[in-house]
């Protein structure tokens, strides 16, 4: 979330697309039901089907799933046409003036680099132009047809409320009343905020949907205000803190890179990352990168990281290219995978294409399984029937099964979708042989290093030289893991402003990341989490409901990265001079002196509005980007892609060119390609999803939550049960061209036929909290049906948009 | 047996006068459908604080799951389709559970003492351990709201968390819900809040919108905000005028001065047992319960 969640109380408008918050976060949701009664503001949905958040909302528009980015493509071209934008905020906060490339070029669906036996892109072309003075060229007036702009506004007038029509299947006048609803926060004084969950990321364009709806924020001025924001509703407990502490193949803790095998210079990989700004006086806070790195190369590896062996960078793993998930499975189902620890983690039904994961955990040596609880990749050997029709005696994987703790039987803290880290403690010990997480890791750890030490081997000393400094070694603590990623000082820190004084004492916890340096003085294992146990003592445990400003703000409640910051861009709620855009919610403004408010300044505190210092402070060039230059891999504009399963034949944007059907630049397996089904045998477009009753595949395990949805269904439209002869509560076989599933029909008015490009396309619906393990009913495991395909540039699977077909079970 | 802190005002079959002297305010429930996601948090809330465990059943072709209210599921969520006069689907959920009526069917026509109490504050109770299962209070219920549990054979319902409330806590659903579309009070209270809640809704264009709180059972303790007050049937068959059935009329009024001889009694609640269940046999018993009951 670029807020948290008891600002959405503040917003005018709630755009509800690609969630469905009411259904997957009730407890969060009540924040929606709060700006309703209190600012007497109205919530939209749009959503292929009529959501549990539907059925409060305002305003309902269906859409087709997996065409996302030619609705909101069709709002950005309302907008624009409509004069619907903020104007002095786009002038002053985005790159609406930047000149870009000549070489950039877009031409029926490929922009400019294109490699199509590659499927990747040359980036080179999608960039600014350079004036001598190594800034961005810029024209004020925004006449120039190279100016973002332009090209902006020339790349969405293809995104007619027709061609919306079309391609989405919203009947217009829905699609313009949406429209007309969000131009009514494009005033300085009204706001929308965007809470989209898993409906847009699991898209082989996920990222890119993402992005235009952020886009659309940016042209109503919404990003950096109250009530204003985009806003990913995190679904797991803690996959906040997953990612803030880089636990992606690809990346380090604090959203720090991993080398490339082709960075081996260690100058020039902090080079590469080490922005330096592209407009004058711009902060390009990545400019910091080096302190950031070094402290985490402190804190891993103490005394043995120096500045003569770079910080012990040779150390640090050089990767080919992405090891996602979707990456190991391939791999290992191509048998170059021995081992595989899987920690609270069930990829047999988390990951696509059961058949695929199944076949693959066969072909290990080994499997470790941390997990409180038996899941189905635990026992992907054992024969369940149809719902795991596997031979076990084919199966040769030895499986380790590692009981731990739930969050409730452990202290610590929860990253939650506002970036808050919220201390627990401990309510229950946990059951039978578990063990925490950290402790089995430990117990993982120490195994190893005793072996490296006494045997030796190939490279042992990012093994043997690994910082260890815990109290109980075999069990190291909650608390002391939370300081080492906060950070202290390694050696007595002298006052920049006074050389004289000592800033922080060596052996002292810091106060933030500006306290970090690239000298080795400092450690900190997450820098984006520095300040979250000071000096002062754990910040995350605080509990001080108190809201000064009354703007649902209370700074003593827990802690939130960055720096106790609950609205990222904030600096961006005031206008350039600094007075707050809306004088009734005054989140950051300008006193003449500093910045200050309700929320931490997302800015130096002392830059005077005259120094014109943006309030994209992460961006080299201060200001957000409509055009995202080589950001994300399948081009700087968003553009709509069908799904890898589409039950079109055709991208109606580019109906001539086959290469722009589907993302372009997504990786797609040898043998995947052909997995995906045609719309002639799988007629029926298909969308997985979570109910509010049950949580993923855990609380299967569950009494009461099995109590209250027992057992497997589908959800299938009026019209097309009507079609297929299929009445409510029939059983009915789901057919990807990956598997079938069997399941109870739910027969229902809340998913309609959609007329989309002159064919009528039905919506078959697919929870998935269903397996063979626990107390619900058994059933199959969704992923049984979903493609391997991930979005580019995450690699997150295509799990809401792919082709089914379905029938009534006879007998 | 009641909690000290909760005055009984009526009790089945029981002359007996009830105290007087403490004033207790009179409690409600407000239940907001127009906010209610039906998310099922206010039953789980339920089963765990009422040490309740349905079976594990099977899903029906709906949502709805417990299918029905029973013996050990007291409140279920109901969801209705409705698609309006302008061709919009509206997506209607209903908690539903025993709506604790100022006039309560059950209570007047339980045959057994004690079984079925009403507090001061307008909690309507049931004390299993007096219950002689004979399912009079679900031919009394306008709401079709107790279950004879097949296991015990004594009838179950929604006791509002009375435990709770008599220590001064919310029920556990209006505690569990994520919404606020559950809420607890003072009757006074709850109907101030739910004007605004309806003001709120005419104003976003439901000019339908009002507060079921029936006067055919002389109000109830739990009360719902629809967007569609006009047509509470919309919402699963909520009834749009509830009133005590005439079963229960003519038991009390006429029946059951004359039930002197125990055979009139027999027979009544032959006639009973006929509405509620349909020729079963009664059991010997029910018989001699009903038999006791008319004598005295």
């Amino acid at each position: 979330m670029t807020q948290h969640w008891e600002d959405i109380k503040n917003a005018d408008l709630i755009l509800i697309m690609g969630g469905n918050a009411a259904e997957a976060h009730p407890c969060g949701f009540k924040w929606v039901i709060e700006a309703k009664a209190q600012r007497k503001a109205k919530l939209v949905v749009v959503d292929p089907r009529f959501t549990r958040s539907a059925s409060v909302a305002d305003y309902y528009a269906p859409i087709r799933t997996g065409s996302d980015i030619a609705f909101l493509g069709g709002v950005i071209n309302y907008l624009l046409t409509h004069d619907k934008i903020q104007h002095e905020y786009v002038k002053a906060y985005t790159d609406f003036s930047f000149l870009v490339k000549d070489e950039f070029q877009f031409a029926d669906g490929i922009f400019s680099g294109y490699n199509p036996e590659k499927r990747s892109y040359d980036k080179s072309s999608w960039d600014y132009q350079l004036g001598a003075d190594g800034f961005v060229k810029t024209d004020p007036t925004l006449q120039n047809p190279r100016c973002v702009y332009q090209l902006l506004k020339a790349h969405y007038a293809r995104y007619t409320p027709e061609m919306v029509e079309t391609v989405c299947g919203t009947p217009k006048d829905k699609f313009l009343k949406v429209c007309e609803m969000i131009a009514g926060c494009s005033t300085p004084d009204r706001t929308m905020t965007v809470m989209y969950a898993l409906g847009w990321t699991q898209h082989s364009v996920g990222a890119q949907m993402i992005r235009t709806g952020a886009m659309v924020q940016l042209l109503l001025g919404n990003i950096g205000v109250a009530g204003g924001g985009v806003n990913a509703l995190r679904g797991h407990s803690n996959i906040q803190g997953l990612t803030d502490l880089g636990l992606l193949s690809n990346t380090l803790p604090g959203y720090l890179t991993l080398p490339g095998d082709k960075e081996q210079d260690y100058a020039a990989y902090l080079a590469a990352r080490t922005q330096k700004p592209l407009r004058p006086n711009q902060m390009s806070y990545w400019q910091n990168y080096p302190k950031f790195h070094v402290s985490l190369m402190k804190a891993w590896y103490g005394d043995a990281a120096t500045k003569e062996n770079n910080f012990c960078y040779d150390w640090l793993p050089k990767i080919d290219k992405l090891h996602d998930v979707l990456q190991v499975f391939e791999d290992m189902g191509q048998g170059k995978v021995n081992g595989y620890v899987c920690q609270g983690f069930n990829p047999l039904a988390s990951f696509p294409n059961k058949a695929k994961i199944g076949g693959a955990l066969a072909k290990l040596k080994y499997l470790v399984v941390i997990d409180p609880l038996a899941t189905e990749t635990s026992e992907f050997w054992q024969n369940f029937g149809p719902h795991n029709d596997v031979d076990p005696a084919a199966i040769q994987t030895t499986v380790f099964r590692l009981p731990s703790t739930c969050f409730a039987e452990e202290d610590g803290s929860i990253a939650n979708s506002g970036r808050w880290l919220q201390w627990h403690w401990k309510g229950a010990e946990p059951p039978g042989e578990a063990l925490g997480d950290g402790e089995i890791m430990a117990g993982l750890f120490l195994r190893l290093r005793a072996m490296y030490a006494k045997d030796g081997g190939a490279f042992p000393d990012p093994i043997l030289k690994l910082t260890w400094k815990h109290r109980i070694p075999a069990n190291p603590s909650s608390e002391e893991l939370a300081k080492e990623y906060s950070g202290c000082a390694l050696s007595d820190l002298a006052d920049p402003k006074d050389p004289t004084k000592t800033l922080v004492k060596a052996g002292e916890q810091l106060a933030g990341f500006a306290q970090l340096r690239d000298d080795g003085s400092t450690a900190s294992g997450c820098w984006i989490f520095s300040g979250a146990w000071t000096q002062a003592g754990n910040q995350m445990a605080r509990r001080d409901n108190a809201d000064p400003y009354g703007l649902g703000i209370a700074p003593g409640w827990a802690w939130a990265w960055p720096a106790n910051r609950r609205i990222l861009y904030n600096r961006a709620s005031s206008d350039p001079s600094g007075k707050p855009w809306d004088p009734e919610r005054r989140l950051v403004f300008w006193n003449g002196k500093s910045w200050g408010g309700a929320d931490v300044p997302d800015m130096r505190p002392d830059a005077a509005p005259a120094e014109n210092v943006g309030p994209f402070i992460m961006n080299p060039e201060g200001v957000a980007r409509f055009f995202a230059r080589g950001g994300l891999n399948e081009g700087p504009f968003p553009e709509h892609y069908e799904p890898f399963e589409s039950p079109l034949d055709a991208n109606p944007f580019h109906p001539q060119n086959p290469q722009a059907k589907s993302n372009p630049a997504a990786r797609v397996f040898k043998g995947d390609m052909e997995a995906f089904g045609t719309p002639k045998e799988f007629p029926y477009a298909a969308t997985t999803y979570r109910l509010t009753e049950h949580f993923h595949y855990w609380t299967k395990h569950v009494l009461t939550s099995a109590i209250i949805q027992p057992e497997q269904f589908v959800e299938i439209g009026a019209e097309l049960a009507q079609e297929k002869g299929i009445a409510a509560g029939d059983r009915v076989k789901v057919r990807s061209n990956r598997g079938h599933i069997i399941a109870v029909a739910v027969v229902t008015k809340r998913i309609k036929a959609l007329d989309v490009a002159g064919r009528k396309v039905h919506t078959v619906g697919i929870p998935i909290h269903w397996g063979f393990k626990g107390v619900a009913k058994n059933g199959y495991l969704a992923n049984t049906l979903t493609p391997f395909v991930g979005d580019s540039n995450t690699q997150t699977p295509e799990f809401k948009s792919f082709l089914v077909d379905v029938e009534k079970v006879k007998g | 047996m009641a909690l000290q802190s909760l005055d009984i005002k009526a009790r089945s079959a029981t002359t007996t006068p009830s105290p007087q002297i403490r004033k207790a305010v009179e409690v409600a429930k407000l239940i907001d459908t127009s906010i209610c996601i039906g998310c099922k948090a206010c039953q789980v809330a339920c089963m765990q604080w009422n040490d309740l465990r349905d079976e594990i059943g099977s899903n029906h072709g709906v949502l709805d799951n417990p299918m029905d209210l029973s013996a050990a599921s007291w409140t279920v969520m109901r969801f209705a389709e409705h698609e309006n006069e302008e061709g919009n689907l509206e997506w209607l959920i209903r908690k539903d559970g025993c709506m604790h009526c100022t006039d309560p069917g059950c209570l007047k026509a339980c045959p057994s003492p004690g079984a079925i109490v009403q507090y001061t504050n307008g909690i309507v109770d049931f004390h299993e351990e007096n219950c002689i299962g004979c399912g009079y209070c679900i031919t009394g219920c306008p709401f079709n709201i107790p279950r004879i549990s097949a296991k015990d054979h004594k009838a179950y319902k929604c006791t509002l968390c009375s435990d709770r409330v008599a220590v001064g806590q919310a029920p556990a659903c209006a505690k569990a819900c994520p919404t606020g579309a559950i809420t607890f009070g003072a009757k006074e209270d709850m109907l101030d809040s739910a004007q605004v809640r309806v003001d709120g809704l005419k104003e976003r264009g439901f000019q339908n919108a009002g507060l079921y709180d029936p006067q055919g059972v002389g109000g109830t303790h739990v009360m719902y905000v629809l967007r569609h007050a006009d047509r509470p049937e919309l919402y699963h068959g909520l009834p749009q005028d509830p009133h005590i059935s005439p079963m229960v009329s003519l038991w009390k009024g006429v029946a059951k001065p004359l039930a002197t001889a125990a055979m009139g009694a027999v027979a009544v609640g032959s006639l009973f047992h006929y509405v509620m269940k349909g020729p079963n046999e009664v059991s010997k018993e029910t018989e001699r319960e009903v038999e006791k009951e008319g004598e005295q």
